[in-house]
């Protein structure tokens, strides 16, 4: 392994490492032990606590598919449904705002800045919930509208410092054909300004996905509010359970979607020209969405 | 109106929890990210690997379902704390994702050539690390830090739903007291998120700025 910290370890060095391995494996090792050792203990590896998974035990006239079903059909159903309909509401008032934003005025773009950096600096859950008292709407609208506003401030910045990260010679080159500055925006630059942002929306996505979640703390009957549906219903017992199978739902999605956009970026940058700009999965600090430094001051996902 | 003037003292509670809630939390995640930076870019596989597994697990994961998890499954498995604690350990265990990510990027984006001229000069890897690779990595690390520190900020307003009264929390409580004047309510929230949002983020350009500059 190079890094900028270490040469290719020599034999002395090797042996350190092999060292710190065995300790540091062990130290792992330990620290899973006292965990499975807490668990043990407070009987989360009974079978009975995990029986409604295949097999609910008898008080329970249901069988282990209405579990299934509540969980994945209505729970994950509602979660998907509710990310899937804003996600293209964002993606279509990111276009809108990023636009708005380019614009050749300077108090042509002054809205769009407010809006952008008005909602990117508010909690997802208090969009939501002012969608839902304020505007008077059902909560499954209000929690695609506060999705909605805030990641369209995100995405139009993405696709705002798409455009400013393309090489000048594109907008020239529209301008000397005599493209007016719309037609050089939305033919020109934004098409490319997609591609190379693409995996960034795509991480984009998944922080709306994950923020679905919040539709719980508003009363949305997402996964979340099923699984403590299920508790409520089932009883207590089956809390950690019922849990551990929500959160690996939940993380199962998210992680494929955070595949496909890690496989994005890796076809995008192999089709050298004009490809995807890379996941600055540090720069922005947050999830990795692709946020650069540049695009986002106000720490934008997470 | 009057809603939110009657009520400035229980939005002044409400803001100063949160911002305490940021600030523990986001100096609990300091820490508990750096040592995970180190990890991943330490020459120890299972460190590397407990890294990256970490960050990847965590990333993949809403804040709601780690409140979830420490609010209400934890005092099932014998860790029962106050709700303010369980809040600071969800965010913290959360934000420390990003700062690893973010302490690890710094620490790539010094070119090796830097490590290598500090090793030919004679250098030992205290001193590399130092005087040579941290000023350098530290400068890039600070501005993400601080929009890692902004999304913290909005991140407490999950502690809201989970039995905090922080200022989300106070914003549901006068909405749900104050039917008819919703909407100021809601907007002094909003202010009030924005009084630490807008400066930090005026920072960090200011800062990265700066550093660009540097380069």
């Amino acid at each position: 392994m190079t890094s900028v910290l270490y040469d290719v370890p020599g034999p002395r060095a090797r042996r350190r490492n092999l060292i710190g391995t065995v300790v540091g494996g062990l130290v792992l090792l330990a620290l899973a032990a006292l965990v499975v050792n807490q668990l043990r203990v407070n009987g989360i590896f009974e079978v009975r606590r995990w029986q409604i998974f295949w097999d609910p035990p008898p008080p329970f006239p249901d069988s282990a598919q209405d579990v299934w079903r509540f969980l994945l059909v209505q729970g994950l159903g509602a979660t998907l449904r509710a990310a899937g309909i804003a996600a293209i509401f964002a993606m279509l008032l990111g276009f809108v705002l990023a636009v708005w934003r380019m614009a050749p005025r300077r108090w042509v773009q002054i809205p769009a800045i407010t809006v952008i950096e008005f909602f990117r600096g508010l909690p997802v859950v208090l969009l939501m919930l002012f969608s839902a008292l304020a505007l008077g709407l059902s909560i499954f609208q209000a929690v695609v509208l506060g999705l909605v506003i805030y990641n369209a401030a995100i995405i139009g910045e993405i696709l705002r410092a798409g455009i400013v990260s393309l090489p000048k010679g594109q907008s020239e080159a529209a301008y000397a054909i005599g493209m007016t500055h719309w037609q050089t925006l939305v033919l020109i630059l934004l098409p490319q300004a997609v591609r190379r942002m693409l995996p960034s929306l795509v991480s984009q996505l998944v922080v709306l996905l994950k923020d679905t979640s919040l539709g719980f703390i508003v009363g949305y009957t997402e996964l979340l509010r099923s699984v403590q549906n299920l508790r409520d219903y089932f009883g207590n017992a089956f809390l950690f359970s019922l849990f551990f199978v929500g959160a690996a739902i939940y993380i199962a999605v998210n992680f494929s979607i955070s595949r496909l956009a890690v496989w994005l970026e890796r076809r995008g940058t192999k089709k050298a020209a004009g490809g995807v700009a890379p996941i600055e999965t540090d720069v922005d600090g947050q999830l990795d969405p692709g946020l650069g430094r540049t695009q986002q001051s106000r720490g934008g996902p997470l | 109106m009057d809603a939110v003037i009657e009520n400035l003292p229980l939005y002044w509670q409400g803001f100063r929890t949160t911002l305490t809630l940021a600030i523990v939390a986001g100096l609990a995640a300091l820490v508990l990210g750096t040592l995970l930076g180190a990890f991943r870019v330490s020459p120890v596989p299972p460190l590397r690997a407990f890294g990256a597994t970490y960050v990847e697990l965590v990333r993949n994961t809403p804040l709601t379902i780690v409140f979830f998890f420490f609010v209400f499954v934890a005092p099932q498995v014998g860790i029962q704390v106050p709700f303010f604690v369980s809040a600071v350990f969800a965010l913290s265990v959360y934000t420390a994702a990003f700062v690893c990510e973010a302490v690890r990027s710094g620490v790539n984006s010094v070119s090796v050539g830097q490590a290598e001229a500090a090793r030919s000069i004679g250098l030992t890897f205290n001193q590399t690390l130092r005087e040579v690779v941290m000023p350098q990595a530290f400068r890039t690390i600070v501005p993400p830090l601080i929009n890692i520190f902004i999304a913290l900020t909005k991140n407490t307003s999950v502690a809201g739903g989970f039995f905090v009264l922080e200022l989300f929390g106070v914003g549901r409580r006068l909405a749900n007291a104050y039917s008819g004047d919703v909407i100021a309510v809601l907007l002094g929230v909003a202010f009030f998120y924005l009084l630490i949002t807008i400066p930090s983020g005026l920072l960090a350009n200011q800062v990265e700025r700066k550093v660009a500059f540097a380069r």
